[in-house]
């Protein structure tokens, strides 16, 4: 019984992670390169919408994950336009990126409330999903979970270990100094502020389309704000990222499953808890000293203007 | 058109009626340079003289409004630094061009086309190896630049443009964050690198390095050519006075005066830095009336945390600071303005001047809480008016008027508006960080005028300097820093600059 209870609870931590990986990994990716893009929310919830109308009308849920990624790159680039080539204020753009995302997805939406679509089901891997525990703990999922043990390492590898990921970690921390070594700045901060627009996307379309099927109004109910908080308590990590979201989906399996057991906490409490997790992440992990020990990008926020210092 | 180079198999550069104009100056006026392969050329002139511009043209940084660039005879247009480097042109900043969170071989790679995907270092580290061999450059290739000093960051920077291939290498100001023996240093591995045939610029305004390192030199003065000569047919004075465009005096007259009382008392004082590292470690000294105490040492080494701490500014871990007597440790900012300390700081744009503010009402940033510039809760503007206009005339100040903004004044006007509104109030203490950096040398002349005069007045001052002569010219007692500590104290008409380079590398006091 307790051993079922704990299988459970760790499943469900491991797939309701999963959309959160997705957009804490591509905020990673911006802000490595110094760009703090505050749209998550706006751009997972366009994605999860998108991705559901475009899998509803083809019955096809892989052309709703493409739509998906394209929507949420397509919005951050609105971003990067206005932080990169404007200048604009990074916050105050982020902001209204997640502002407009809300209001987007609710008049897509609105056709679509309670629609009955196609979704990705859950595979279960020949072989090891009969393992003893971890079979069902790590091995009976769907396809876009799946995908997130990919894209951890994957990351993880190509921001410390390849040229490319070199030259996104120097325009994050010094953009002066790397593009006097000819590297292009504003190309890069483009590039991956689309990155992380398109991983923003997938995360809303593992939403609408695995997680929870179908589309409700607001219905990534402030991922796309744990992921950001994610990545200042990842310390820019994609596998201490990772660790952080199984931790945030571990507190939503808590919240289906200890009622089930038969022991009430109020559900509002559970439903806090992230949050109040994520302010105790934030104040602990943003005091200058920490900053600096476990390095932000120094040029986090701060946009790059040739010849000034 | 382009007229073709008249060229010569031994100019490695030639910069042809170059211009560059920035919004209301101009920078560079019809400048022609020539560099010669395997010399070591000084450029030399005041600040704003436009040496760093043109260099920052010749290394692809600025496209030039006019003019014309060969190297080793053939026409280049730089559209990026990336095009300089491909042409073998490499430059060493003045602020260094190297990302601390990576590892040197990281940023000696940084922006280069090897490898292509995955970062495999082993060649790279070879190649960097073999470089720091040839040339004394001694470095670990592992290292993160945020653990080097700031002598071997310089040694990085110089191994990154020789990876790239550099034949000709530009160094801006390359001594100023060096001590005497680094220098010794960086000139050898220069005069080897010249021997091998690659040509050296070197950016400079201290004219004792130029007749030590330089083969020929050009002078700028103002965005434009004074002269191009060997260095065997000058002397230092003529130098100086091509660079100024006057006779220039190098010592400045102080009368001998006895010190009086004690001003400022430092007791074992210990204080940490930004990262939370220490940074002061038990640091003890006295400052009296009538007397220049000068801090020398290479930057970095606790000189920054050092007049924080007096100004209020750094919480002190322990120790005490006592000012005529009276325990100052724990006192804030405001208490010991009170007391009639004076601060010049290191930065006078972001902590000397509040930019978008008027000269005015930067000048009664000290005085605006008492009578008689405030009354009650109120500002007595007329009063400020006359405040500031005698103020301006007193100390010289070159402004439009008392309403400009103080962003819009040179470096040293806005160096003489601070010390207007520090000294205004009759200082017994005057703590000054760098006060000469980066003036030109009439202003400089006036800040140390200035000083002097305190002195003379009573004022016991502490100079923060690193510039060696400023505080061996100035100075009545020279104190060295060195890692937070005090490495020893010598009398300034009795200092050795050979004693006082291996106090500021870390070699006590005998």
């Amino acid at each position: 019984m307790e051993t079922a209870f704990l299988i459970t609870i760790l499943a469900t931590a491991i797939r309701a992670g999963a959309p959160v990986i997705y957009a804490a990994v591509g905020e990673i990716f911006a802000e490595r390169a110094g760009i703090l893009n505050l749209g998550v929310e706006g751009m997972m919830l366009v994605g999860a919408v998108s991705g559901f109308i475009a899998a509803v009308q083809t019955g096809n849920p892989w052309v709703g994950v493409l739509v998906a990624m394209l929507a949420g790159g397509l919005l951050s680039l609105i971003h990067a336009f206005l932080t990169i080539t404007l200048h604009a204020d990074q916050v105050v753009s982020g902001l209204a990126l997640t502002i407009f995302g809300i209001g987007l997805s609710s008049f897509l939406g609105q056709n679509y409330v309670g629609v009955h679509g196609p979704q990705f089901e859950a595979i279960h891997i020949p072989g090891l999903s009969d393992l003893p525990f971890l079979g069902p703990v790590l091995f009976q999922h769907d396809i876009l979970v799946y995908l997130t043990f990919i894209l951890i390492p994957a990351s993880a590898y190509f921001i410390h270990k390849t040229r490319p990921g070199l030259h996104l970690r120097a325009v994050g921390e010094d953009p002066a100094t790397a593009d006097v070594m000819g590297v292009n700045v504003a190309r890069i901060r483009y590039i991956y502020t689309f990155v992380g627009g398109v991983l923003a996307g997938l995360g809303g379309a593992s939403l609408s389309l695995a997680y929870t099927p179908g589309w409700t109004e607001g219905m990534s109910g402030g991922r796309g704000w744990i992921a950001i908080a994610l990545v200042i308590f990842a310390f820019w990590e994609p596998w201490r990222a990772m660790l952080g979201a199984y931790l945030f989906g571990g507190v939503q399996a808590l919240q289906f499953n200890l009622q089930t057991i038969g022991i009430t906490i109020p559900t509002y409490f559970l439903n806090m808890l992230p949050y109040l997790f994520t302010i105790l992440v934030v104040v602990f992990a943003t005091g200058e000293r920490m900053r600096r020990h476990l390095g932000a990008p120094a040029a986090l926020g701060l946009p790059y203007i040739r010849g000034e210092r | 058109m382009t007229a073709s180079s008249p060229h010569q198999p031994d100019i490695a550069v030639e910069m042809r009626n170059i211009v560059k104009r920035f919004p209301g100056v101009v920078a560079n006026d019809h400048v022609t340079f020539i560099a010669k392969s395997g010399e070591i050329h000084a450029l030399l002139g005041e600040n704003g003289a436009g040496k760093s511009t043109l260099m920052n043209v010749l290394s692809g940084l600025y496209a030039p409004d006019e003019g014309e660039i060969w190297i080793y005879g053939r026409h280049v247009v730089f559209r990026s630094p990336s095009d300089a480097i491909a042409a073998g042109v490499g430059m060493v900043h003045q602020h260094f061009r190297l990302v601390p969170t990576l590892t040197v071989v990281e940023n000696v790679i940084l922006g280069l086309d090897e490898p292509r995907f995955h970062l495999n270092l082993t060649q790279a580290r070879a190649k960097i190896l073999e470089l720091s061999q040839q040339y004394g450059l001694k470095v670990d290739p592992d290292a993160y630049i945020w653990q080097l000093s700031v002598g071997e960051q310089q040694r990085v920077e110089i191994i990154k443009a020789l990876y790239r291939g550099a034949r000709i290498l530009i160094l801006d100001e390359p001594t100023a964050v060096l001590t005497p023996q680094e220098t010794v240093v960086l000139f050898k591995t220069l005069r080897s690198m010249a021997q091998e045939g690659h040509t050296i610029i070197f950016i400079s305004h201290k004219l004792d390095e130029v007749m030590s390192i330089a083969d020929r030199v050009t002078v700028l003065r103002q965005g434009k050519v004074v002269a191009t000569v060997n260095i065997e047919e000058v002397t230092k004075e003529k130098l100086a006075e091509m660079m100024v465009g006057r006779p220039v005096i190098f010592r400045i007259e102080k009368p001998r005066l006895q010190p009086g009382q004690e001003v400022l008392r430092v007791e074992d004082v210990h204080a940490r830095n930004d990262k939370g590292l220490p940074a002061l470690r038990g640091i003890s000294f006295v400052v009296r009336s009538h007397e220049i105490v000068g801090i020398a040492g290479v930057s970095g080494n606790g000189q920054t945390e050092l007049a924080e701490v007096l100004y209020g500014l750094r919480p002190v871990e322990k120790g005490h600071i006592y000012l005529y007597g009276k325990d100052i440790t724990q006192a804030s900012t405001r208490e010991i303005i009170r007391e009639g300390v004076a601060h010049i700081p290191e930065d006078r744009h972001k902590e000397g001047s509040l930019a978008d503010m008027s000269l005015s009402e930067n000048l009664i940033l000290k005085h605006y809480r008492r009578p008689p510039v405030a009354q009650g809760p109120l500002i007595r503007w007329a009063y400020v008016r006359e405040f500031a206009r005698k103020l301006i005339q007193r100390f010289q100040i070159m402004a439009p008027g008392i309403h400009t903004k103080a962003r819009l004044l040179s470096g040293g006007n806005l160096q003489k508006l601070i010390l207007a509104r520090e000294l205004s109030s009759e200082p017994g203490l005057i703590i000054a960080m760098h006060p000469t950096q980066g003036l030109d040398v009439g202003a400089t002349e006036a800040v140390r005028k200035q000083l002097i005069a305190e002195r003379g007045k009573g004022a016991g001052v502490l100079l923060i300097s690193e510039d060696l002569d400023e505080v061996m010219q100035l100075s009545d007692r020279i104190l060295v820093i060195y890692e937070g500590e005090i490495m020893g104290e010598v009398p300034a008409d009795r200092a050795d600059r050979n004693q006082i380079g291996l106090m500021m590398a870390g070699q006590r006091q005998s």
